[in-house]
């Protein structure tokens, strides 16, 4: 069973925004944002066709400046966010702010991906408004409610976390309510995850070494991880299943596996990258298949076994499992849980700082590195089958 | 016979005792009594002229003479001759005389014996006449007397009788007399002779009553018996005598049994008290053995005597009793000696302190000794058995022990060598580097003494003079899996564990375990790869010669942990020197506003605390480390090969900036660039020498210089400052890298992506970088 070779795609600014449309179910669309301060800055719309393995682009302009995080409505595919840096009067400031795509790229970038008229002239995003948190500081990353209804955007700015009410048509927003992280030093929001779980009322945080839980309802701290890493924690993610779960990765090169009722210990250590971990995501289906993108120029993917919500392997409300197929599963059962590492993905050759999965697809995901490229891998089929099976 | 005389007739008669003494031989020759004759005839024998040989010949004799001789001397001849004759016949008168004497004597003397017989005779006749009338005045006598001695026969019958009856009657005065005087073995055997006789006469009404009245003496004496063997008060010897007279009263046999070894278990219990109070192990043991295991023999001895090995000469319905005995006497000391061991079990326990191992097994050997004795006295009992497991258990627990004070002694060595590493800095401030290497030495000296002090008093066990040393365990449990396994092997498992927690635990903030400590540590467990272990092991085999029959740890398992270990720690010591620049580096990036920065003047600060940590972190790995290999530098390294990039690359990397198609160029040519340069692995695996280790740690400071550097946004004299920092860098840490095109490209990558990332990107000269770098 040969599996298909990964499919590149390289931009030609570095990039470190990436996220797939949260919105689509369908195609397997990933978006990137590019970092280039010379130039201006593009949303590059990549669809994969999984049939053909071809990939096709289309270019939206973003003229406010480099952008350093992105992040797509749940509700609207049109719809998303942005954290942008600006510089003005030898300032830069990082701002957020929500886009909504224009009507038209979907038609014009498959027709020709390669038109020239296409690419001479993209088209501009249509700006809806600002999360304008000029008092609050610079913007590190915004994030949507998770399957909401596109009304709800936290920004993490600094100190700060503020939660925007959106109107309708999503072109204004307004502060409903805020959280302050206050204490020694300067302290700053690296990166944040709303959780799915709990009604949606929970926000994770991470600030240097510790990582802090969030009650929207209140504003207030529920939970504080102190020292969850050695270094700095560059990223957060959920277990899209277990509701306590969380990971979290950063520069001590490991990635933790916590549960927040207790939070001295974590549940699971992986060091298995060399260099800063920058990324982890939990499959949105499959949450043993953890995916991590580290600067040493790797992607991991990590087969979590023992602390995922399918500990046989397969989905536990999979209905239609015939007989046969349940003394297969029986058979799988007598194999010991191990976690293990299913593969090391050595596309690039810079540090990667996004990895994301396809939100059509739960075997697909991308891997993007500094210098612009985007990786499209699958799964292992072998795996696929087993998880499946 | 005829020469002979012939001869004597004619030697002339001279009588001189000589001739006479010839004369006597001659007589002599002729009875064949000749002795010394015979020589003489043998030597004449031959000759025919010889006139006193046998085998003279007169003729012969004369021709000769008248042939050689003149008439003169033949006529002396001649009166020669007739002399001689004539003493002969003398002389042969004389001896018919005297031989005649002799037979008229010899005759007188025969008749004169004649005659004293016939008297004789006329004697024994009268003799034997009186004989025969003795033997009827006998017949006589004896026929009269019959009678009375028939009666003098019943008498004395009777008197014996009436002397029996007269002690049966006085029998219960006796023994009350006897009872009084406590003579109670008198008393028995009193009872015991009339017994059988008041048993059988007991229809007699007066013998009842004799019967009766001693039954009640003799219960009220075996009563007191029973008193006196129920106080107890009375001495072993005593006690015996106790028994054995209620044996023979037919007490029952059981109980007495019983009895007795109540009696016996109250005194060894107060023995038993008495250890408790004992402090010194040694005299504990002593007292143990002295008193309660001498008690214990002496009770079994005696109840051997008592009850098993009695004569069965009495008619006691005893078939049973050596059996009944034997097995009571084996639960009652199976029983003490449970009551002993957990004794003694508790009190070895107590002995904690692992100083000095000899008293602890020489008092386990007297234990063990003294239980021998058991033995041998006890063939069959479980007791010397259980002794020995106790020494086999006070044996593995002491190895615990001695592991235990391994353990914490290496951990006290190394709290030793963490204050020393801590104190001189404090002050002195320059002589913590200089001792590493001796604190090195001396930590793994002293744990490789104690080590063999500990193998030396643990090998007291397996001693030639320790009786218990030559049981199986000791031989070869104990060597292989106790002193080998338990405590060497643990040990040095112990010591790799400990040191790979020191990585675990130290992971997260940097740690407290002084990177020195690390950097010692991983040194001390590349030694004991290399030599160490082996050599303890050598040594444990060579001393307790281990025969290998239960499977042991291999020494290359136990090498490949302590290298395992040694590559941790030196990583962990890489992460965390790496992690104190990084943080200097990052901080130092992520805290100033480079757009807004002034014209570079001067190396930033921490760019020279960066070299002069890298330099003191240098020196330090070099104390423990070799150099190792790395490749051939360049003539000048520190500024041709910075001048390469700073000057061409960087042109093809700005020039495209004026151009409408530049990013596409930009990108490829530096993929061109990394597809030609070799992957860098950050934290890659440390080799075991210095370059190794600082290359690691220079690789793992510029990576997070460059990460760091990629997070902000940088105006023109940000990068300027940046290049001049990175040019200093390269001045310095080229030296001590393994590759230098390695520092080259990461700097290389620092400049280019501060470049990426700067708003006015205008380079500055190179020369003018070189000057104020020079300048410091």
């Amino acid at each position: 069973m040969e599996d298909d070779a990964p499919v590149i795609y390289g931009l030609e600014f570095q990039a470190r925004a990436l996220t797939s449309q949260t919105a689509e179910s369908d195609a397997i669309r990933f978006l990137v944002g590019t970092q280039s301060l010379k130039f201006d800055n593009q949303i590059h719309i990549i669809d994969f066709d999984d049939e053909n393995n071809i990939i096709s682009k289309s270019v939206l302009q973003h003229q406010a400046g480099e952008i350093w995080h992105i992040s797509a409505s749940p509700a609207d595919k049109a719809v998303l966010t942005t954290c942008y840096n600006k510089t003005s009067e030898s300032r830069v400031v990082t701002c957020g702010a929500v886009w909504r795509m224009p009507p038209e790229w979907e038609s014009g970038s498959h027709e020709s991906p390669d038109d020239p008229h296409n690419s001479h002239n993209p088209q501009n995003l249509e700006l809806l408004c600002h999360l304008d948190n000029s008092s609050h500081g610079n913007a590190s990353c915004v994030l949507w409610e998770p399957m909401g209804d596109g009304k709800h955007v936290i920004s993490l700015a600094d100190n700060h976390a503020l939660l925007w009410d959106l109107t309708e048509s999503s072109t204004q927003a307004t502060i409903s309510s805020s959280a302050t992280l206050e204490g020694k030093g300067q302290l700053k929001f690296t990166a944040g995850k709303w959780s799915p779980h709990h009604n949606c009322t929970q926000l994770a945080t991470a600030n240097d070494t510790a990582i802090r839980g969030w009650d929207l309802r209140t504003m207030s701290q529920i939970y504080c991880i102190e020292n969850a890493h050695g270094q700095l924690v560059r990223d957060l993610d959920f277990n899209p299943n277990k509701q306590y779960y969380l990971a979290s990765c950063g520069d001590d090169c490991k990635v933790k596996f916590w549960d927040v009722r207790n939070i001295n210990e974590p549940v699971k250590t992986l060091e298995e990258h060399s260099h800063w971990v920058w990324s982890v995501r939990f499959n949105h289906s499959h949450d043993q298949l953890v995916l991590t993108g580290s600067s040493d120029s790797r992607v991991i993917l990590s087969n979590m076994v023992s602390i995922s919500s399918e500990p046989f392997g397969h989905l536990v409300d999979d209905d239609d499992l015939s007989d046969g197929e349940d003394n297969h599963q029986d058979e799988k059962t007598q194999e010991p849980l191990q976690d293990s590492i299913i593969s090391t993905y050595e596309e690039h050759e810079d540090s990667v700082y996004a990895v994301e999965w396809s939100s059509a697809d739960p075997w697909l995901f991308a891997s993007l590195s500094y210098d612009g490229r985007l990786v499209i891998n699958r799964v292992p089929r072998a795996l696929k089958y087993h998880i499946l099976l | 016979m005829d020469g002979d005389i012939c001869a004597t007739a004619t030697t002339p008669p001279d009588s001189d005792p000589a001739r006479k003494r010839r004369v006597h031989g001659m007589l002599k020759l002729y009875y064949g009594l000749n002795e010394e004759g015979k020589t003489v005839d043998q030597a004449e024998s031959m000759n025919p002229c010889d006139i006193n040989g046998t085998h003279f010949d007169p003729e012969v004799y004369l021709n000769k003479f008248r042939r050689e001789c003149s008439l003169g001397e033949l006529m002396d001849q001649e009166s020669c001759m007739v002399k001689q004759i004539r003493s002969l016949d003398s002389d042969m008168q004389t001896l018919v005389y005297e031989n005649y004497n002799k037979f008229i004597s010899a005759t007188d003397t025969i008749r004169k014996m004649k005659n004293d017989f016939k008297k004789m005779e006329d004697e024994m006749d009268c003799l034997s006449t009186n004989m025969a009338a003795i033997t009827e005045f006998s017949a006589h006598i004896s026929g009269t007397l019959q009678d009375q001695h028939a009666q003098i026969t019943k008498l004395s019958g009777v008197h014996n009788l009436l002397r029996k009856l007269q002690f049966l009657f006085e029998l219960p005065a006796r023994l009350n007399k006897c009872l009084e005087l406590q003579a109670y073995s008198q008393a028995v055997s009193s009872h015991r002779r009339a017994r059988c006789v008041l048993q059988q006469y007991s229809h007699m009404p007066s013998f009842r009553g004799i019967q009766d009245d001693c039954h009640a003496i003799m219960d009220k004496l075996a009563q007191e018996l029973r008193q006196k063997f129920r106080d107890g008060g009375s001495s072993a010897k005593d006690l015996s005598e106790c028994v054995e007279l209620l044996l023979q009263l037919d007490e029952p046999a059981e109980e007495l049994c019983d009895k007795f070894l109540i009696h016996a278990q109250s005194r060894l219990e107060t023995n038993l008290r008495g250890l408790e109070a004992e402090t010194d192990i040694l005299e504990f043991i002593d007292r143990g053995c002295n008193e309660f295991v001498s008690s214990l023999c002496l009770v079994i001895a005696s109840y051997q005597e008592l009850f098993v090995n009695r004569p069965q000469e009495g008619n006691l319905a005893s078939k049973n009793i050596p059996q009944m005995a034997i097995g009571k006497l084996h639960a009652f000391v199976d029983a003490m000696a449970t009551c002993y061991f957990s004794l003694v079990e508790r009190r070895i326990q107590e002995e904690k302190s692992v100083g000095d191992n000899s008293l602890l097994v020489r008092a386990l050997d007297r234990f063990h000794r003294r239980l021998q004795a058991v033995a041998k006295l006890l063939p069959g009992s479980a007791v010397p058995s259980q002794g020995t497991e106790i020494v086999v258990r006070a044996a593995r627990e002491r190895i615990k022990q001695y592991l235990a004070a391994l353990q914490s002694f290496y951990l006290d060595s190394l709290r030793d060598v963490r204050q020393a590493l801590a104190a001189p800095r404090l002050a002195t401030g320059k002589d913590a580097p200089a001792s590493l290497p001796e604190l090195l030495s001396s930590l793994s000296a002293s744990i490789l003494n104690q080590i063999k002090s500990v193998l030396a008093s643990v090998h007291l066990f397996t001693a030639k003079d320790i009786t218990f040393s030559n049981k199986p365990y000791f031989k070869g449990e104990f060597c292989s899996q106790g002193v080998r396994e338990s405590l060497v092997v643990n040990f040095i498992k112990f010591v790799c564990q400990s040191s790979r927690q020191f990585c675990e635990s130290a992971g997260d903030r940097g740690g407290s375990t002084p990177p020195a400590l690390l950097l010692l540590l991983s040194r001390l467990c590349l030694d004991y790869e290399t030599s160490t272990i082996t050599y303890i092991l050598t040594l444990t085999d060579e001393q307790f010669l281990v025969q290998h029959r239960s499977p042991v740890t291999a020494v290359a398992a136990l090498c490949g942990e302590a290298r395992e270990a040694a590559q941790k720690l030196l990583k962990h010591y890489v992460k965390v020197q790496g992690l104190i620049i990084s943080q200097m580096l990052r901080k130092s990036v992520e805290t100033r506003d480079w757009v807004n920065t002034i014209e570079p003047r001067n190396v930033r600060a921490v760019m020279k605390r960066v070299v002069e940590d890298t330099t003191s972190i240098d020196v330090q790995v070099s104390l423990l480390y070799e150099e190792g290999t790395r490749k051939a530098h360049s003539s000048d390294s520190s500024k041709r090969t910075f001048s390469v990039y700073s000057g061409s690359r960087q042109q093809t990397r700005y020039a495209p900036s004026y151009t409408p198609s530049a990013a596409m160029d930009t990108n490829f040519l530096s993929n061109i660039h990394k597809l030609f340069s070799e992957r860098i692995d950050i934290f890659s695996p440390v080799e075991f020498n210095k370059v190794s280790v600082v290359t690691g740690i220079i690789k793992i400071s510029l990576k997070t210089f460059l990460e760091c550097v990629r997070l902000r946004t940088f105006g023109r004299y940000g990068l300027q400052q940046i290049q001049v920092d990175c040019n200093y860098l390269q001045m310095y840490l080229w030296r001590f890298v393994s590759d230098e095109n390695l520092v080259h490209f990461l700097l290389d990558e620092i400049v280019g992506s501060t470049a990426h990332r700067c708003l006015d990107p205008a380079p500055m000269e190179q020369s003018v970088i070189e000057v104020i770098c020079e300048r410091g």
